[in-house]
């Protein structure tokens, strides 16, 4: 890395931030699946198929997630349904 | 320690990553090496089946005639297969098997030297192989505390917190709901130029992801090709800013305070890296 480098890396994110702002996000998604049923991903796609039987969307647009407090589990589903035109 | 009801205090700590070659077998031997130079009898395990390495790091590899799997198949006893280190009273390597059987390691097998070594020793140092299936589980399973080895990079991390779910939940301590293992963070191969210059994870960044505590800085060092080159554990070169950070971590793990040192660039460097050195 040169002089000039040096004086833009000021204004531009340098990589060790890009970096770390993509593991909290991947290490914070990674320990929410942790905690997961191991039946959840199989659901989760076969709530998918089901979906796909009428509406025409993609795996990234339904995001399932199980959350446990201390007397019940609340399991929830989230589909984005592509625009009607 | 987390084997029977025994009253032992023998302390097994797993040296763990997840991702391979960031430094494991470095500091099992370096933080082994320690710790007996602090007078407490010490062994150090090599579980890397069919990579034995750790006998190379520790200038043994000439002694080994019998090995983990052989103590497991009682094809030879724990006395025969413990090589006792040449330099430093205390210190043991009982080292891995060249075997291409990765089954050779059972729970059971492990759990039966653990507990012969136990009476004997106050440490127990696991050296595990790379990766987060059987052989790095059996390697951390009867750990009392973890050493997290990590290198400031993206996948590197990732792999010492998925590292960490095992630990929390497929060790020996979260199966009986016991108190969980004790974990200690190792940032290894530290480049404070490149942090300094927006490059690498710095040491605050990789604390905030894996918030764990941390047990010590060991900057990026020439003197630990060399030391491996040599067979001599680096923790014994004090000449070299490497062995000073593994001997200040050995002080933490036991208990002390101590500063950390060498995150700064040195002064040097900073006009070479404004000519693009
Ligand atoms: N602080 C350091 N400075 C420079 N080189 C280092 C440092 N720590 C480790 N290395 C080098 O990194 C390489 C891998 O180290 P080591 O064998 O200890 O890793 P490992 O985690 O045990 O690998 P594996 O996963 O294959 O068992 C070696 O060549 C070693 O010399
Ligand atoms: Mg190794």
């Amino acid at each position: 890395m040169g002089i000039f480098d040096y004086f833009k890396s000021k204004s531009a994110p340098s990589s060790a931030s890009v970096a770390k702002d993509r593991l909290q996000i991947i290490v914070a998604h990674e320990r929410s699946k942790r905690h997961q049923p191991d039946y959840l991903p199989q659901m989760q796609q076969e709530i998918i198929d089901v979906i796909r039987k009428y509406v025409n969307i993609g795996n990234e647009d339904v995001q399932i997630q199980l959350d446990n407090t201390d007397d019940c589990s609340i399991l929830e589903l989230n589909v984005t349904l592509p625009e009607q035109n | 320690m987390s084997l029977s009801g025994d009253t032992t205090l023998a302390k097994i700590i797993v040296v763990t990553s997840g991702k391979g070659g960031v430094g494991k077998t470095t500091s099992s031997a370096a933080i082994g090496t320690g710790i007996a130079l602090k007078g407490h009898k010490t062994v150090i395990i090599d579980f890397d089946v069919g990579l034995r390495n750790l006998d190379l790091i520790m200038g043994c590899e000439r002694r080994v005639v019998y090995d983990f799997v052989n103590v497991i198949n009682k094809e030879a006893t724990l006395s025969q297969a413990l090589i006792k280190d040449k330099r430093t009273k205390d210190l043991f390597i009982l080292p891995a098997s060249q075997t291409r059987d990765k089954d050779a390691l059972t729970i059971e097998g492990v759990q039966g030297v653990l507990e012969e070594l136990a009476k004997d020793f106050e440490y127990i140092i696991c050296d595990s192989p790379a990766g987060i299936e059987k052989g790095a589980q059996m390697a951390l399973y009867f750990a009392d505390a973890a050493i997290v080895v990590t290198n400031p990079e993206v996948s590197s991390v990732r792999d010492s917190d998925r590292i960490l779910g095992i630990l929390q939940s497929k060790s020996k301590r979260a199966e009986d709901g016991k108190e969980p293992i004790e974990e200690h963070l190792l940032l290894t191969r530290y480049h404070p130029g490149r942090v300094a210059l927006g490059e690498m994870l710095s040491v605050s960044d990789v604390e905030d992801i894996l918030a764990i505590p941390l047990l010590g800085v060991i900057p990026e060092s020439e003197a630990v090709l060399k030391a491996s080159n040599q067979g001599t554990p680096v923790i014994l070169d004090t000449d070299s800013e490497a062995g000073l950070a593994y001997m200040d971590a050995v002080d933490r793990l036991m208990g002390e305070e101590r500063p950390l040192r060498f995150l700064e660039v040195q002064k040097k460097g900073f006009i070479k890296r404004l000519l693009g050195g």
